[in-house]
């Protein structure tokens, strides 16, 4: 973090020594016992986060090293232990584990591709609205605006599915403009296929059925989000945004109005005070935004599970779902739990790249970075 | 600043240490045999998780637990499951299953593969009569396991308004692959759409039956999925599909094929004997007759679904589960759920009873004569279900292709 970053340029130069002041205040003396102190007052969450979150996240870790098949206990000594083989499975055996594993990486690839993006966008044009200052009753839009957030995420999912029923009101609204709507959630067809379809390139060029990286051809990697993917992905969208809508507006009420009158006074368009004076105040919280959302939807798993299963096609599986399903559905729990580590290394990667990419450009950086 | 984070490390890892520690404890670590120590005396308290279809069964099943408590002098506390797999799943992983509980037979090997079950099978009264379609679906590696609860077989039903309507009549009921495609377009030249069929395995592997194929040899250790039996097929369906004579129920608007018939959008769906209680509830007013599936190539077939009342090989009171479900599997008892909520009685000897009491079933009943159970292999789900997804695709698939995958998933799977 940028914070931290400065903490560090605030120490002393000299080499990384530090005043005997210090260093004495760490040893014994009269504020000795003062560490012991500190870790029996925050025992309690040590030992609730231990026993909940670290103990369960590596007892996972565990299963997924073996070929536990749900009987008793994973610790028992009759469980196989089989190694790395589980995650083998998922990248290098060509079987139906691979390509389920592969299908769901590319589906999910394309859900964050679209949603992050998306929501960023709308949820930043939400709380510009919303903090707009000629506007009236800035209090009922702000609710309107969140309210899809506190409502059920199964709730939702459920009433999104009547309103893209074959009659529903989503296909009755394009009628009306003599559009004739998809059968939404059996539709499988990609996106990137239907576009290109209607240029005329309906069957794969032969280059791009022959192979493929991981077990997908080519063609199927570039398939694009399929219509009942397009769904769930409106639905996220509609849901999350209001979440995020109300961290700009937060962040917005902070920008100082002195800084956006003295850019007025210096002439500034309105385009210019909000792309070279509100936007880059944003910062943080635009790497919050996209961090949360990037989180979240490589996890995407409710709306799925209430609304399709993974289906048509396999278009809408996502790692999440598929963890669950290989666990649960199949009794492959050391697979299920191995699906679910990948995921976690995927949105760590993805994390760090993009913390790299929205770093502080104009800040001089120490040339040699710890850590 | 040093010290402190090295002293901070060092409790944090006393304290992991201390969870381990505790957590390995409570496991005990038992090898968790099939020895469970069995409580001999005393009256014993069943858990009963079952995978209702409604508050019908709910209910009929509990009354049967009630009735059978007070008379054996045990409790007997019936729990319907939200999700029976994941709930048995849970169950089964915390080493704490319920003593009785419903397998759904595209399960059962599943759980009879890791040795869940108690193989009891022979233990209850008069085994063999069962049928033997639904004894085969319930033995794994030549073990009879469990008691079949009840079961259900496809048939062909038909709109009488509808079938009247292009002029056919009943001498034009199909009873083979020939007699049914000539129907159909007899059906199609006034318009209608003359049958929905489920675009999965569980509908369209009833012609692989007819034709004389499997996905899986019959004792369930050899792939047989690209055998040229299921091509034929699927290469009918495909026929049938291409040429509008069949079609899947979504292409209808509709989310089965029962809906779809009910509606009047299809003269003729193949559906098993739950489309019974969808008409009189949905659709009161629709005509219709039950007929046997038109046989294939290979003589008539279709596929049987079945559950069974399995006992966890981890259960404290075997002896009691195993008298529960004897009282579960009589004759009288089966007519009782028959009636109750509309299953059929996986005893022969229940037959005529069931045929005499509903006589217009007795196409559904006779299919058990020749019906094919589900794939009886265990890990077998996931493979099964991509099948199904390239079935959604048969009418432009190459059913060659389609095979070819589910062989190759298929003898993967079976080689472990």
């Amino acid at each position: 973090m940028t914070t931290a970053a400065r903490d560090r340029d605030d120490r002393p130069r000299g080499g990384g020594r530090r005043d005997p002041a210090t260093r004495r205040r760490t040893g014994g003396g009269i504020r000795g016992n003062e560490g012991v102190a500190g870790w029996l007052f925050v025992l309690p969450v040590v030992v609730i986060l231990g026993v909940f979150l670290l103990l369960p996240i590596l007892m996972a870790f565990w299963v997924s090293l073996t070929g536990w098949e749900g009987q008793g206990s994973p610790f028992k000594s009759g469980v196989p232990f089989v190694g790395a083989d589980n995650y083998v499975r998922l990248f290098t055996e060509d079987g139906l584990a691979r390509r389920d594993f592969m299908t769901s990486i590319r589906n999910n690839g394309y859900y964050v591709l679209v949603v992050v993006p998306v929501q960023t966008a709308l949820a930043l044009a939400l709380a510009l609205v919303v903090n707009n200052r000629m506007l009236r009753g800035k209090g009922f839009f702000r609710t309107a605006f969140y309210f899809p957030s506190v409502t059920s995420s199964v709730a939702i999912s459920v009433v999104f599915l009547f309103m893209f029923a074959n009659s529903g009101a989503v296909n009755g609204i394009l009628s009306v403009f003599g559009i004739d709507g998809p059968a939404w959630f059996s539709d499988s067809r990609g996106l990137i296929h239907i576009v290109l379809g209607a240029v005329g390139v309906d069957s794969p060029p032969a280059a791009l059925t022959g192979g493929g990286p991981f077990g997908l051809t080519w063609w199927d990697w570039l398939s694009g989000p399929s219509v009942a993917m397009c769904a769930i992905m409106a639905l996220v969208v509609w849901t999350t945004s209001g979440t995020f809508m109300l961290m700009f507006l937060a962040a917005l009420q902070n920008v100082p109005v002195a800084l956006d009158e003295a850019s007025e006074l210096d002439g500034a368009s309105r385009w210019q005070r909000f792309r070279y004076v509100t936007l880059p105040l944003l910062k943080p919280t635009m790497f919050l935004v996209v961090t949360l959302g990037l989180i979240g939807t490589w996890q995407v798993f409710d709306q799925i599970y209430v609304m399709s299963q993974g289906n048509p096609a396999k278009t809408t599986l996502t790692p999440a779902f598929l963890s669950y399903r290989t666990a649960f559905k199949d009794f492959e729990y050391g697979r299920g739990a191995a699906i679910s580590f990948v995921l976690f290394l995927i949105i760590i990667v993805l994390t760090l790249l993009q913390r790299y990419v929205m770093r502080d450009r104009d800040e001089k950086r120490p040339r040699k970075r710890r850590s | 600043m040093k010290r402190t984070r090295i002293r901070g490390a060092a409790v944090a890892i006393l304290a992991a240490g201390t969870l381990i520690a505790t957590a390995a404890c409570g496991d005990s670590f038992d090898d968790g045999g099939t020895n469970t120590p069995q409580q001999s005396s005393g009256p014993a308290a069943l858990q009963i998780l079952i995978g209702s279809s409604g508050d019908a069964e709910t209910k009929a099943v509990q009354d049967a637990a009630a009735a059978w408590a007070s008379k054996s002098g045990n409790t007997a506390t019936v729990t319907p499951a939200q999700d029976l797999t994941q709930q048995l799943g849970q169950a089964l992983a915390g080493d704490n299953p319920p003593d009785v509980f419903y397998v759904d037979a595209g399960r059962f090997a599943d759980y009879a593969s890791v040795g869940a079950l108690e193989p009891y099978g022979d233990k209850v009264d008069n085994p063999d009569d069962f049928y033997q379609s639904l004894r085969d679906t319930f033995t794994f590696d030549g073990t009879f396991y469990c008691a079949p609860k009840d079961f259900s077989t496809l048939a062909l039903e038909i709109n009488t308004d509808l079938w009247a309507k292009a002029g056919l009549t009943d001498a034009d009921i199909p009873t083979t692959w020939d007699q049914l495609r000539a129907a159909a377009e007899k059906l199609k030249a006034q318009k209608i759409t003359p049958l929905a069929i489920g675009d999965t395995r569980d509908r369209i592997g009833a012609f692989m039956v007819q034709s004389g194929g499997w996905i899986v040899s019959k004792d369930g250790k050899q792939a047989t999925a690209d055998s040229p039996e299921n091509v034929a097929a699927l290469t009918y369906v495909q026929g049938l599909l291409k040429d509008g004579l069949a079609a899947y129920p979504k292409s209808l608007d509709a989310g089965w094929g029962g809906e779809a018939f009910g509606k009047g959008k299809a003269a003729m769906v193949i559906e098993g004997n739950w489309i019974k209680g969808a008409m009189t509830n949905d659709f009161p007013d629709v005509k219709y007759t039950v007929h046997e599936l038109p046989a294939g190539p290979k003589g008539k077939g279709t596929l049987s679904f079945t559950n069974c009342w399995g006992i966890a090989a981890k259960s404290k009171f075997k002896e009691q589960a195993i008298d529960f479900v004897k009282a579960m599997t009589t004759v009288d008892q089966q007519m009782t759920f028959a009636k109750a909520f509309g299953v059929m009685p996986s005893r022969e000897s229940a037959r005529d009873q069931y045929t005499s009491q509903f006589p217009a079933d007795k196409a559904f009943i006779d299919g058990a004569d020749y019906a094919q159970g589900p794939v009886n292999a265990p890990k077998m789900d996931s493979v099964l279900a991509d099948f199904d997804a390239s079935l959604n695709g048969l009418a432009n698939g190459d059913p060659k292709q389609i095979l070819g995958t589910l062989q190759k998933n298929t003898q993967a799977t079976l080689a472990g």
